[in-house]
């Protein structure tokens, strides 16, 4: 019942009395910043920006009128084939990006949830590329990739002969160059979401198994995998959509080149929108991508809500 | 309230139920994300965000309506 309707059985609340507000009235005045600030940096921006993409603004020319030119952005943009190429480009990276996280990080959560002897110490190595900045991270695997002093080609041709390994120059290793950069940072994550699935599962579940006599095959498919499931699918959402948006390892590590080879759309989106400062059209990819991103979590979480029944 | 009004609420309500509708929307989303990304045809490219935006559209709006 709201205070502000004063009863000599119900005292009001100390906040009540000194501000002489209901708490219906407290409750808002904690909420309005955070929603002013939602309102600020979020919707305003995005509203402004769905407004942007039927024009032909530039920001660099704040001068110029601006004028509504319709869907063209759009027409423009899904008639476009070098575009096509970057959502190409995206979608490999994204695709490969998830399938050896997914399956590298599952398998170290079950080696990690083994407790073997210095279990906790191996978590913590393992843990570390989490930790660090993308930035950081693809300064030191451009010294990695060197061709001719980096570790990595040196690593490589003491398994092959073939050569120095030029990663990031070479239009055919380039995009593995950066599937192999992201899954060394970010397994640790799949991994410590597989492991918090994996210690919440009761051992009596296990016991059981071993009475009605299951395999280990049948185990970790009737019992492992489904519970570990809802977390797995938490992971994948997760990486998955921030995957889609890289950005700052791909700028570091190849610049999108050599040529477009790895030119993801998060690269040419900010090319066309501080580049060629084509805000208008810059604003009509950002919404596909919004939409696309928004889209994908929908189907996820219903994914999810699936597997936790 | 009349045996007919009943009937027609009632057909709504079938027709209206979220489960269908809201497979009807995911189905067309991950199509329009197939379409975006595909590397086969121009065309299905050009469609494939009324595709996504459609299937979104229609997620938000079924995910109100009754089991």
């Amino acid at each position: 019942m709201s205070s502000s309707v004063s009863s000599p059985d119900k005292p009001r609340t100390v906040t009540g009395k000194v501000f002489a507000l209901s708490d219906r009235a407290i409750a808002w005045l904690f909420i309005s910043p955070t929603i002013l600030l939602l309102l600020a940096i979020n919707i305003f921006p995005l509203v402004w920006t769905i407004y942007l993409s039927f024009t032909n603004y530039r920001a660099n020319q704040p001068g110029r009128a601006i004028r509504w030119v319709g869907t063209r952005n759009y027409e423009r943009l899904l008639g476009n084939e070098d575009i096509w190429g970057y959502l190409q480009a995206t979608a490999h990276f994204v695709l490969w990006t998830m399938l050896l996280q997914v399956v590298i990080g599952f398998g170290l959560a079950l080696l990690i949830n083994r407790n073997f002897k210095g279990a906790s110490f191996w978590t913590t190595v393992i843990l570390i590329p989490m930790m660090l900045s993308p930035a950081v991270v693809g300064v030191f695997w451009t010294y990695i990739y060197q061709p001719q002093t980096g570790i990595f080609s040196y690593i490589v041709n003491f398994f092959a002969d073939v050569g120095p390994l030029d990663m990031i120059g070479s239009v055919d290793l380039a995009p593995w160059s950066i599937i192999i950069v992201d899954t060394w940072m970010w397994t640790p994550y799949i991994m410590l979401l597989c492991l918090a699935g994996l210690r919440s599962i009761p051992d009596y579940l296990y016991e059981a198994a071993e009475i009605d006599r299951a395999n280990a095959w049948q185990k970790f498919f009737y019992i492992t995998l489904p519970r570990v499931m809802p977390f797995l699918m938490l992971a994948v959402l997760f990486r998955g959509i921030e995957n889609f948006k890289m950005f700052d390892m791909v700028v570091e590590l190849t610049s999108g080149g050599p040529g477009s080879t790895t030119e993801v759309a998060s690269i040419n989106l900010k090319r066309e929108a501080f580049e060629k400062w084509r805000t208008g059209y810059s604003s009509a990819f950002a919404i596909i991508l919004f939409v696309t991103v928004f889209g994908l979590s929908n189907i996820y979480v219903k994914a999810l809500n699936k597997v936790k029944q | 309230m009349s045996d007919s009004a009943k009937k027609s609420r009632s057909l709504l309500a079938r027709i209206f139920r979220r489960g269908p509708w809201e497979n009807t929307a995911t189905i067309m989303i991950a199509a329009g994300i197939f379409m975006l990304m595909q590397p086969f045809s121009l065309w299905l490219f050009g469609w494939s965000f009324a595709m996504i935006l459609t299937g979104t559209l229609g997620f938000v709006i079924v995910s109100h309506f009754p089991e």
